[in-house]
């Protein structure tokens, strides 16, 4: 599982501080999302991805694992 | 799907629950036209909804020709220089930046215990007036008046002042250039405060009309946004939020059971009332499709049903009901997108400690009239009660 943060889209709500607090913390300078860890425990999977639901920023990516490109 | 309606703001709710939203707001995608003869696309779809908010070719900027203004009264403050609620990236996100860290998780987090004494001290002198009372003069307006004022700078002692001048500055019954009165009484009263600020005092209002490059427009127009915002939601969720626990018991003895629970309930009593219902602005920039093939063109203007998308069955089931339990954190009540209101740490610890320390400190809390006789505020673009008369 891999986790990635685009901080230009970032609009500093929290919301992932709230809901995965052991991968995500807000800067104090800016309030911008830093990522605590980029390859955090698969038990943490379903709040990841509640997290990345409710970013309003669209800033979170959460990807399973690594999957093929398949051409349509 | 190109029917146009005539529809007001606030849509009148009469004939049906008042915790509902306004008949009037259909399911499905409507054209509509408003006061002044303007065609709006009004959208209700939980995804259109989310889609739009998040889509940087809406623009939420009031100086677009095209953009919707749900009252005359809107309309005469189109700004210069508006508020960052009302400009689009990067004018917004350079004003929103400088108030991102007063409403840091952690910051918020920080404040419990003072937003904790707040409650503890407004609820004290409420039981000590004795029952019955006014929970809306008494609590629910007083606690985050106290909070905001604290957080901005503003001395409390002038709340009458401003409390009337916000609301008659959300009124939609009142002549226009009253409207435009009210706001130039908040922004001269701001201007004026920011100016005495200036030299060192603490407080957002402070540090804004310390920095060289805002003007003193620019400072008191954010400073106002900031006062209605933390005013007029907070209080009217407040006492909302306890008129519908009062009529659902089983929720709120739930919730005296389950105290741990009370974070939950208000993300669901956010969703169930969406109290910002008159519908959210936008205008599209480009062509931009929809759900189910809508497209809304270039230059054609939006409004943003929040409650009904707050009701989408699919993703709340049994939308319609209330259900402390319910894992609602989905909900769009603070809207979505680079606008996210800003202040949701901070509404949601007060509504938090509010609501559990007001289930905990007055378990016999009773309407003190008729159901019928409570008076709702639906001629403000916020929805709320005028009273809330309790006994205990
Ligand atoms: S939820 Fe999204 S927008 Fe909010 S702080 Fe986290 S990354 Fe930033």
């Amino acid at each position: 599982m891999h986790v990635t943060v685009d901080q230009d889209r970032c609009c500093s709500s929290g919301q992932c501080v709230l809901t995965a607090p052991d991968v995500f913390d807000q800067s104090e300078e800016d309030g911008l999302v830093l990522l605590l860890q980029d390859r955090p425990d698969p038990a943490l999977l379903p709040k990841l991805r509640t997290a990345a639901a409710l970013c309003p920023g669209g800033a979170i990516t959460v990807a399973a694992e690594q999957v093929e490109e398949v051409e349509a | 799907m190109s029917v146009v309606d005539d529809i007001s703001f606030p849509a009148p709710r009469e004939s049906g629950c008042p915790f509902d939203p306004p008949p009037a707001f259909r399911r499905a995608a409507t054209r509509i036209s408003l006061w002044d003869g303007k065609p709006c696309w009004m959208l209700t779809d939980y995804r259109d909804v989310r889609a739009v908010l998040s889509d940087r070719r809406f623009s939420a900027d009031t100086r677009n020709p095209a953009f919707p203004f749900l009252l005359p009264g809107q309309q005469q403050l189109r700004r210069e220089k508006p508020n960052f609620l009302r400009l689009d990236d990067p004018e917004h996100a350079r004003l929103r930046k400088m108030l991102t860290t007063d409403f840091l998780i952690k910051r918020v987090e920080a404040m419990r215990p003072d937003i904790q004494r707040i409650v503890d001290e407004t609820l004290d002198a409420m039981v000590g007036h004795g029952s019955p009372a006014d929970l809306v003069a008494e609590f629910a307006l007083p606690v985050p008046s106290l909070v905001i004022c604290d957080l901005l700078g503003v001395p409390y002692e002038d709340h009458e002042f401003f409390q009337r001048q916000s609301v008659r500055l959300l009124d939609s019954t009142i002549p226009p250039q009253d409207v435009r009165a009210a706001f130039d009484l908040l922004i001269e009263y701001l201007t004026d405060l920011a100016a005495t600020k200036h030299a060192g005092s603490t407080g957002i209002l402070a540090k804004l009309a310390a920095r060289d490059d805002l003007s003193a427009e620019e400072v008191a127009n954010n400073g106002l946004l900031l006062l209605l915002a933390g005013h007029e939601t907070t209080a009217n969720m407040t006492s909302l939020s306890t008129l519908v626990l009062l009529r659902n018991p089983a929720q709120a003895d739930r919730l005296r059971a389950e105290p741990e629970l009370i974070g939950g309930a208000v993300e669901e009593l956010l969703r169930y009332l969406t109290i910002v219902d008159t519908g959210l602005p936008r205008v599209a920039m480009e062509d931009v499709e929809l759900s189910d093939g809508l497209v809304v063109k270039a230059g054609e203007a939006v409004l943003l049903i929040l409650s009904m998308a707050n009701r989408d069955e699919e993703l709340f089931p049994g939308a319609t009901d209330l259900d402390v339990t319910r894992d609602a954190r989905r909900h769009l009540a603070f809207g979505f997108g680079v606008h996210q209101c800003l202040g949701q740490p901070l509404a949601r610890a007060e509504l938090q400690i509010a609501l559990s320390t007001l289930l905990r400190r007055l378990p016999r809390l009773r309407l003190a009239v008729p159901f019928e006789e409570v008076a709702f505020r639906n001629e403000t673009l916020i929805y709320g009660l005028k009273q809330l008369p309790v006994a205990w």
